[in-house]
């Protein structure tokens, strides 16, 4: 019988068994979690800021590189998430992390109309339609000069109760949740049905819809989901910034490091994404004046990438050394007796 | 409120509109492309126009002579030498591309100009106006971007609808594939299709640096304007870009005169009003594109 097998990668290729693959994720998630014990105040710092650049690409990846939606408005999340922080924290008294879960919520809530719209776009112009939005929502709070200060910007209040060394462990605590949650969250969708259909999506629509996937359907979820995790992940930056003001907040600038991170590190697949980020991290630590020149060589690498690499650093990984870490790949193969029964996935 | 005088100053700002949607439904109509680095590439013509008045001397509409011929080579190159390359591989790449070149020119001009505003020294143009119907004087430097966006219509009608090579871009536009077949060469079409995109933004450009001041991060405000005029008018018709312009100037105009934060804001809900009752747009040809 012909059957697309869940999660496989293509014949040959090797994988982690269930046993690495766990000794993987413990490594990692017990370096995380310990690390308040041994690593200083500076390195939490730096890996809060890491986590967030991981889990914004992340989304971005799920969103475009998955199901084909080239947004490049996501920082309308981001802005809405810091400023719904402030506000359930700050005039609402609700505690951080029920603050940062709202900002998601209100992201989402926002992305639901501006999706009825915006998916009456095509193409380019569905991304040109992206930005739009994130711009009325930055004039929105620009003209709001009572309740969010307009262009000066609010500044987080809620935390200054709590001593420096418990706001940066909270910080740092939200931070290993959502990045590594990010990822998670990722691959389960992308091993699920609903993964497969976002897939055969931004491969062809139209295929996709002939088959009976309700596209606009799993589209609009992908579009809420990646809007609500963007809200949270802003709520986490400007619980990390504590200062906010709409033209930073609302700044393409973010979705541009989003890009330039999944495109460097390849699109389309998990691994990218976390190489992009350690790469971009590591080229701003080198570069002490992160300014003009390094978005300039960033964009110059990311154009010169999507030319002749388009799959990125893991894309060349991946076909150099046929190996995968997160296998969201499906094949069509015959039921039994091949070599992959053997393996983790199935 | 003076409602003649803030309709009349709104479609004036809406010619300028109307110049960058132009350019924007070109490419889109023959190729499917959105150039997202399209409103960079206008504020890029300014500043091109700004040193070469600083270096030769020359009045801003003269370096026209220069810049349109340096934009229309510069959009050949980018087509020809990036863009084409990634032909066939979907929306993704020309996209994600565009926006890469757009930030690489945003900071490419903060760091060459830094953030201060320029504007083009236009001399007397700069306010002269003459009176119209009694009920408003109207400057002449809108006026003639004016004409000028309306010249570009029906200049490109005219070429699309008589000469041999329109009749290649319109066959490229409607099935590359076919259009190869009889000899067409469509990376060529695509490459002048592009330049013909500068061209007339290198005019924009500079009609409007000469009219208000401008800077290196002004570039995605006139995408969207840009694409907010495709919008309003509806894809494929230029007319309809031209009166999409027109509206969305319109409605800043009424927008600022109400409330000075609402100029930006007035036109996007239009854009999005349009959106949400006819997504055609409101003057579209039936043509799907």
């Amino acid at each position: 019988m012909i059957k697309a097998r869940v999660a496989e990668s293509p014949a040959g290729w090797k994988q982690l068994s269930v046993i690495q693959f766990t000794a993987l994720g413990a490594l990692v998630i017990g370096a995380l979690v310990s690390l308040p014990f041994w690593g200083g105040p500076g390195v939490m710092r730096m890996l809060v800021e890491f986590l967030t650049l991981l889990a914004l690409a992340q989304l971005w990846n799920l969103l475009a590189g998955y199901t084909g939606l080239v947004s490049i408005g996501q920082q309308a999340w981001i802005g809405i998430g810091g400023y719904a922080l402030i506000v359930a924290a700050d005039d609402l008294g609700l505690p951080i992390p029920l603050g940062l879960v709202l900002a998601g919520v209100a992201a989402a809530l926002l992305a639901l109309p501006a999706a009825g719209l915006l998916f009456r776009l095509r193409g380019g112009y569905f991304s040109v339609g992206t930005w739009v939005v994130a711009e009325i929502l930055r004039l929105l709070v620009m003209n709001s000069t009572d309740w969010l200060r307009g262009g000066l910007g609010r500044t987080l209040t809620a935390t200054s109760a709590m001593t420096r060394e418990t706001r940066e462990l909270l910080t740092y605590a939200l931070a290993v949740v959502i990045g590594l949650g990010v990822i998670a969250l990722v691959h389960l969708l992308m091993r699920s049905r609903t993964g497969l259909a976002l897939t055969a999506i931004r491969d062809s629509e139209t295929a996709a819809a002939n088959l009976g996937i309700e596209t606009q359907r799993i589209k609009l979820f992908v579009y809420l989901l990646c809007a609500f995790g963007t809200g949270v992940v802003g709520a986490l930056i400007y619980l990390n910034l504590l200062r906010i003001t709409p033209d930073a907040a609302f700044s393409v600038q973010w979705t541009a490091f989003m890009i330039f991170i999944v495109i460097i590190g390849g699109i389309g697949s998990i691994e990218g994404p976390i190489i992009g980020a350690i790469l971009f991290f590591v080229l701003r630590q080198f570069l002490s004046d992160f300014g003009e020149w390094s978005l300039i060589l960033l964009g110059a690498i990311a154009v010169v990438m999507m030319i002749f690499a388009p799959e990125g650093i893991w894309g060349i990984i991946r076909r150099r050394w046929q190996f995968e870490i997160f296998p969201v790949h499906r094949r069509v193969g015959a039921s039994s007796g091949d070599a992959h029964e053997r393996n983790a996935w199935q | 409120m003076d409602w003649a005088g803030t309709i009349v100053q709104g479609l004036l700002l809406g010619g300028f509109y109307a110049l960058y949607g132009i350019g924007l439904s070109l490419i889109f109509g023959v190729m499917r492309l959105v150039n997202l680095a399209h409103g960079d590439l206008i504020v890029c013509a300014a500043y091109l126009s700004l040193v070469l008045i600083e270096v030769t001397g020359l009045p801003p509409l003269l370096t026209l002579a220069i810049v349109i011929p340096v934009m229309f080579g510069l959009g050949v190159l980018l087509q020809r030498g990036v863009l084409n390359r990634v032909l066939g591989s979907g929306p993704m790449p020309p996209l994600l591309i565009t926006f890469g070149i757009s930030i690489m020119i945003q900071n490419g001009l903060l760091l060459t100009f830094t953030a201060d505003t320029q504007r083009l020294p236009a001399g007397s143009l700069e306010t002269a106006s003459v009176p119209i119907g009694g009920l408003a004087t109207v400057g002449v430097l809108p006026l003639l971007n004016m004409a000028i966006a309306i010249l570009a219509i029906i200049g490109l009608q005219q070429f699309m609808g008589r000469t041999d090579l329109g009749r290649a871009f319109r066959a490229t536009s409607d099935d590359p594939t076919t259009a190869e077949l009889m000899g067409i060469d469509s990376r060529q079409i695509y490459g002048l299709a592009m330049g013909a995109s500068l061209a007339l933004i290198a005019v924009a450009g500079i009609l409007l640096g000469m009219r208000t001041t401008f800077g290196p991060s002004d570039g995605p405000a006139r995408l969207i304007y840009a694409f907010e005029a495709v919008i309003i008018g509806g894809l494929g018709s230029l007319w309809g870009t031209f009166a999409g312009g027109l509206l969305l100037g319109v409605a800043q105009s009424i927008g600022a005169a109400i409330n000075p934060g609402w100029f930006q804001l007035a036109g996007h809900i239009l854009a999005l009003l349009v959106l949400a009752i006819r997504p055609t747009g409101l003057f579209a040809r039936t043509r799907d594109l």
